[in-house]
């Protein structure tokens, strides 16, 4: 065992125990300052950028689509108005070429009524006429008949006949109508 | 038991580790401030490893890490984040995480050298290593308060803190000198000194006694002891790699806190 006086005071550092750490020291420093963290710190840099570069890319396209969407629901309403407008359009024309049809029809039925009446109208004028010619005879032979002889006189049996014929017609005309 | 031990050594008998173990013969320029001695060789051994273990790490450093990287980078995130971001505050952190880093992983590298078989003695356990760092840690700390204030109102926020009656200055200058341009650096040294000196004392210790009951004693009834005094040892093996660790993360966190208090006027 060392003699007590040869003990060296822990406390104060041999000058090569100072140099060498010193040396070891700067050489780790440097190893640091230089090297481990200029490194580690471009990783960390880069993992960084890639998760917001990851973030700034979902957000796009989530800007994308909801733009996309965007324009397939304005494309969406306006194919509905347009749908819309066509089937004002075609409700609008066929109202229109139904009032046409009823305005034709009723035109028609119109024209088909006037003749009718006018048809009706000639017939019955050619009736009455007809059977008031045949009245006429059918009376002047009765009336032969019944008073035996026939009447010479044309103009007085003209005159008569026309005036019974007369009060015939003031007596029927009413009744007709 | 150890007078047992001591009589029974009889001649040479056991001796117990001394101060001795931290200055072992030089193996080259001796005498001059080059001396290598084994303890300079266990120092350039850590450092050689440490920038071996960051250069094959870190190489070809990815996106996404794989082995080595990942363990590297968790290391220096957990310096990154739970001693300079949580101190300093994001910004500062990025300006000083440089001489933290080296800090750290220097005070841990050479402690871990008490553990590891050949080597069996920590860098650190010899007082040059912490003085050197807790220097750099008061040129840091200083420059960074000088920076952050001005050196007059450095040093009042720091001899005189503001609310201090004018008339006690004569008691709190010199105080607050001491405690914190001398105190801290040389608390730094010897927090870090004294717990590497003691484990690695404490280590030859266990293991020397232990080859002495199993050899040198040439006595069954010690065997044993022996292998109690083994088990001890293996379990302060096992608390010196805590230490190891524990120690870095201390001076590291305190150095931030220096520098953080440094960089603040009112404290």
């Amino acid at each position: 065992m060392l003699a007590a006086g040869d003990n060296p005071n822990p406390l104060l550092p041999p000058g090569y125990d100072i140099f060498w750490s010193a040396v070891c020291f700067v050489l780790v420093g440097l190893l640091f300052w230089k090297f481990v963290l200029p490194i580690f710190q471009r990783v960390l840099d880069e993992r960084t950028d890639k998760i917001e570069g990851g973030i700034a890319r979902a957000e796009k396209a989530q800007q994308e689509a909801k733009e996309t969407l965007e324009q397939y629901q304005a494309q969406l309403a306006e194919a509905r108005a347009e749908a819309a407008r066509i089937r004002d359009d075609a409700r609008a024309e066929g109202d229109q070429i139904i009032e046409e049809m009823r305005t034709r029809a009723q035109e028609e039925s119109a024209r088909i009524v006037a003749q009718g009446q006018a048809q009706l109208d000639a017939q019955r004028a050619q009736i009455v006429a007809e059977l008031r010619a045949d009245l006429g005879r059918m009376s002047i032979d009765l009336a032969s008949r019944v008073i035996g002889e026939s009447l010479e006189d044309e103009a007085r049996r003209r005159g008569t006949v026309d005036r019974f014929l007369d009060e015939l017609d003031s007596v029927s005309a009413p009744a007709s109508k | 038991m150890l007078a047992a031990v001591l009589a029974a050594g009889d001649g040479e008998g056991f001796h117990a580790p001394g101060i001795e173990e931290f200055y072992p013969g030089a193996l080259l320029f001796e005498g001059t401030i080059f001396e290598i001695n084994r303890i300079m060789l266990v120092r350039f051994v850590m450092v050689a490893l440490l920038a071996l273990f960051f250069i094959l790490a870190l190489r070809r450093a990815k996106l996404v890490p794989r082995g080595l990287q990942n363990v590297a980078e968790y290391f220096l995130d957990f310096v990154r984040l739970h001693i300079a971001e949580e101190i300093l505050g994001k910004g500062a952190a990025r300006r000083f995480l440089p001489i933290l880093t080296t800090f750290f992983f220097m005070i841990t590298a050479l402690n871990l050298a008490g553990v590891i078989p050949l080597l069996n003695i920590a860098g650190t356990s010899l007082i040059g290593t912490p003085l050197v760092l807790a220097i750099v840690a008061w040129i840091v700390f200083n420059y960074a308060g000088i920076k952050a204030q001005g050196f007059g109102p450095y040093m009042k926020s720091n001899l005189l803190p503001s609310g201090v009656p004018l008339y006690m200055a004569p008691i709190i200058v010199p105080v607050e000198f001491v405690s914190t341009f001398i105190l801290r650096p040389f608390a730094l040294t010897v927090r870090l000194l004294a717990n590497m000196m003691a484990g690695h004392l404490i280590l030859v210790l266990f293991f020397s006694a232990t080859n002495f009951m199993f050899v040198e004693a040439g006595s069954a009834l010690l065997a044993p002891v022996g292998v109690l005094t083994l088990g001890a040892g293996f379990a302060f093996t096992l608390f010196e790699i805590l230490v190891a660790v524990l120690q870095a993360y201390i001076f590291t966190l305190l150095a931030a806190v220096y520098i953080d208090l440094a960089s603040h006027a009112e404290h």
